[in-house]
């Protein structure tokens, strides 16, 4: 054939190859926030480690991030005892690791005798530890496993979400997966390669083997001016969890890449010192102790004010542990406070507290001010304190702000009690309530008002403890909620914790990744990363 | 322009940033603390000299609230540290031995600490419930108690030089006393170097304030300095868009080039 036709023939080739080729195949590029401490998927404790299991990963039962529900994975069905002590799984059959390992119940027993083993220290193994002795597992086949618990477990299938599952025979060990990708190479501080796994289980609806991207650079960036700048020169395709600020100015550059996937599940909170351990003064004590005192200042404080301001707009005001985005678990009928400065002051006459000069003074004569810490280098909190503040003196309140370096605010919250008031976080990844147990219960660590405590110091911490244990072994969902629904109402009604804003759920998704539809649960835009495929990179239109 | 008329200036200048520090409650439109939530990051008008900050509080006046902060503390700073270094680097080098020894080795191990690690530490060993004021005394009287051992080294060595000096010499041979060859002698030739190192210690104290402050545990919120107003500096972009949020950096440019260009000036009439 002449050279010019030739030429012809394979543009014409390349023009149709196009469209099929954008579909599939590419390397997405993304940035992990720290380094992975760990591949093994029973010793993950970050975030990074997690994202990198969420990849390679492959579970017994997946939660489907967008519609909340469980959904079969390497199990094809799975069914639970009426006491909630045994779960039988029937698996998959003709699955193979990702260096060609048949899988079978043989592999579920193994990863659940590593998982309990207390030798092992695994997190994900802690959910799982209900009461006294280990969980035996049978394979009376090789594509079914029943797993036997010591005691009840609620919302137990739930929990294998979290669950990769690890080989048995395999010479590779916790290197071979079966999730959509596997660890092709990695290098510590900069990067870590994963390669599609060629033996991956699942395929779309036409019968295409998943995922069709065929690699995943996750680079090491922990500096997140760095991180967008690198996404606008194009160099990577995704960002997840952007702050408001971030957001907000590549939205003005280019709303094309900016997604909000709504309400996250994270919430700001204020909570008051209530340890009885506190060096504080008695009268502070007194205050801080008094349900009115903590409903008042939750009345005082304009939470729309901290959304539009300090969020920009991106963020929910919050009033209970659950945000409206845990579909199930939230409990819709709790009443949302409104900011009422001077029903807080009402609040405040009734519990003997009085307006003197602009002043607000306690029964002995006491000037109400307190110190609120929170942790230094944190902007947005910071601005929460700072707007607090000026919200609090509206009812006569003196606010002093600390920030201090995060280990000093630690050893204060749990080792000294030094301190009075503190603004935090609370980072959700469970869905369930269950993942709060060390929060409600009285004798919690993370019971962070007046944490460790030996029998409840009041009667409604009592009676959050009894109704957590509750919800913790009944037998249906729907006891459970109803249980959790009070203790929420509890959580409302005595403000051991104020709760303030949770925070929109903020990404950057390059319109060549095809199929993105971020979620606000981890890992938010990759939740789908088997069924996102990756289109010619377009021009951002951003400046470089 | 020729160096004392820029000398001249540069007082000028200086006194005038420092006047308008002082007097800062008339001069300020507003309270620095007071929030404006419906205008925050407003752009420079007749209502907000230099625009709202991010959470709508007025830039100019909590520049100048915060002139005060910065220019009134660093000086009270700075001359604790000259002090301190006076004292102890005189005595070592005029008494020598085991005193200079141990002196020395003092503040060869403070030179060697991380300066901010330690500020950081002292303030989480500060009690919280004390107001923005004395924290803000507190952070300077810190900076001052640990700035020391740069200054001493420089002293230390004058006055090392000096004692062996001929003027001293025959001071000490015609019977000087110990206590008038410090006063009549040594201190009015040290007197340059001390000028030197108060004057050097400000601008070193003043961005020190800020670098604690964009840390997060200089001057607390609400009170302002330029430490804490230099943190609206951290997002580049959002200082391209808002380049009026500059001033507190262009201020302190300016004020420790003014303190710079002044200090030739004192060691010449010394």
């Amino acid at each position: 054939m002449p050279s010019p036709l030739k030429n012809l023939a394979l543009t014409i080739l390349l023009a149709l190859a196009v469209p099929v080729r954008a579909q599939t195949g590419g390397e997405l590029h993304f940035c992990l926030h720290g380094e992975p401490k760990t591949f093994n998927p029973i010793l993950v404790d970050d975030e990074a480690s997690e994202n990198v299991r969420y990849l390679t990963g492959g579970v017994l039962i997946r939660l489907n991030r967008q519609t909340q529900a469980l959904e079969p994975a390497l199990s094809t069905s799975w069914k639970i005892s009426r006491d909630r002590r045994t779960i039988t799984f029937h698996l998959r059959k003709g699955i193979h690791f990702s260096d060609g390992t048949p899988f079978s119940s043989e592999d579920v027993a193994h990863t659940m005798r590593l998982l309990m083993d207390p030798e092992t220290h695994s997190p994900t193994g802690d959910a799982f530890r209900s009461g006294e002795g280990t969980a035996q597992v049978q394979t009376p086949a090789s594509d079914v496993a029943v797993i036997t618990f010591p005691a009840p477990i609620a919302g137990l299938e739930r929990l294998f979400d979290q669950v990769a599952v690890l080989s048995a025979h395999s010479p590779k060990k916790e290197m071979a997966v079966l999730g959509p990708f596997y660890v092709a190479d990695y290098k510590a501080g900069s990067y870590v390669l994963l390669q599609k796994n060629p033996n991956y289980w699942r395929h779309d609806a036409q019968g295409h083997a998943l995922p069709y991207i065929d690699s995943v650079r996750l680079d090491i960036q922990r500096n997140r001016d760095i991180e967008l700048l690198r996404f606008r020169r194009g160099e990577l395709q995704l960002i997840n969890r952007l702050d408001a600020e971030q957001f907000e100015r590549l939205q003005r550059e280019n709303p094309a890449v900016t997604r909000n996937a709504g309400t996250g599940l994270d919430a700001e909170e204020l909570w008051f010192n209530q340890s009885p351990a506190a060096p504080l003064p008695a009268s502070k004590k007194s205050w801080f102790g008094m349900t009115e005192f903590r409903k008042a200042i939750s009345m005082a404080i304009n939470r729309e004010d901290l959304c539009r301001v300090v969020y920009a707009g991106y963020a929910k005001p919050a009033y209970g542990p659950v945000s409206p985005s845990n579909h199930f678990w939230f409990n819709a009928h709790l009443e949302d406070p409104k900011y009422d400065p001077q029903g807080a002051l009402r609040l405040l006459a009734q519990a003997g507290f009085r307006l003197d000069n602009d002043t607000l003074k306690d029964r002995a004569g006491n000037r109400v001010e307190f110190t609120v810490v929170t942790n230094s280098g944190n902007a947005a909190r910071e601005k929460i304190a700072t707007m607090i503040q000026q919200d609090l003196s509206q009812v006569g309140i003196k606010v002093n702000v600390v920030t201090l370096d995060f280990p000093s605010l630690i050893e204060r919250m749990t080792r000294t009690f030094d301190y009075e008031a503190c603004i935090l976080g609370l980072v959700n990844t469970d869905l369930d309530p269950n993942g709060q147990m060390n929060v409600w219960l009285s004798s919690g660590e993370n019971h962070q008002w007046n944490p460790s405590q030996k029998s409840p110091a009041t009667a409604w911490e009592a009676e959050i403890d009894k109704v957590m244990r509750e919800q913790a072994t009944a037998p249906t969902e729907k006891e459970r909620k109803a249980k959790f629904d009070r203790v929420q109402q509890i959580a409302a009604e005595r403000q051991p914790f104020i709760y303030l804003i949770n925070k929109d759920v903020l990404l950057a998704v390059s319109p060549s990744v095809v199929g993105a539809a971020p979620v606000v649960l981890e890992p938010w835009g990759l939740w789908n990363v088997d069924t996102l495929r990756l289109g010619p990179a377009p021009e951002l239109g951003v400046q470089k | 322009m020729n160096t004392p008329k820029l000398r001249v200036i540069c007082a000028s200048v200086l006194c005038a940033i420092f006047v308008v520090g002082l007097f800062a409650g008339t001069v300020s439109p507003y309270p620095y603390a007071k929030q404006f939530r419906e205008r925050p990051n407003a752009a420079p008008s007749s209502t907000h000299l230099l625009g709202t900050d991010s959470l709508g509080r007025d830039l100019f006046a909590r520049l100048i609230y915060g002139t005060r902060v910065s220019l009134l503390l660093a000086p009270a700073a700075a001359l604790l540290a000259t002090l301190l270094a006076g004292i102890f680097g005189g005595l070592a080098g005029l008494v020598g031995g085991w005193c200079e020894k141990f002196i020395l080795a003092a503040t060869d191990l403070s030179m060697a600490l991380p300066l901010l690690f330690v500020l950081l530490a002292l303030r989480a060993l500060l009690p919280l419930d004390i107001s923005p004021v004395l924290s803000v005394i507190a952070t300077f009287a810190l900076l001052g108690l640990l700035g020391w051992p740069s200054s001493l080294r420089v002293v230390w060595a004058a006055t090392k030089n000096l004692r062996n000096c001929d003027f001293l010499l025959l001071a000490r041979a015609t019977g000087c006393g110990r206590w008038r060859m410090i006063v009549r002698h040594l201190l009015p030739n040290l007197r340059p170097v001390l000028f030197a190192q108060f004057w050097i210690s400000i601008p070193v104290f003043v961005l020190t304030e800020a670098t604690l402050s964009m840390l997060g545990l200089g001057v607390i919120e609400p009170l302002p300095s330029w430490g804490n107003l230099l943190r609206g500096l951290e997002d580049i972009s959002a200082v391209t868009a808002n380049p009026w949020r500059l001033t507190p950096l262009v201020l302190l440019a300016l004020v420790v080039i003014c303190f710079q260009l002044i200090l030739p000036a004192q060691e010449e009439t010394a």
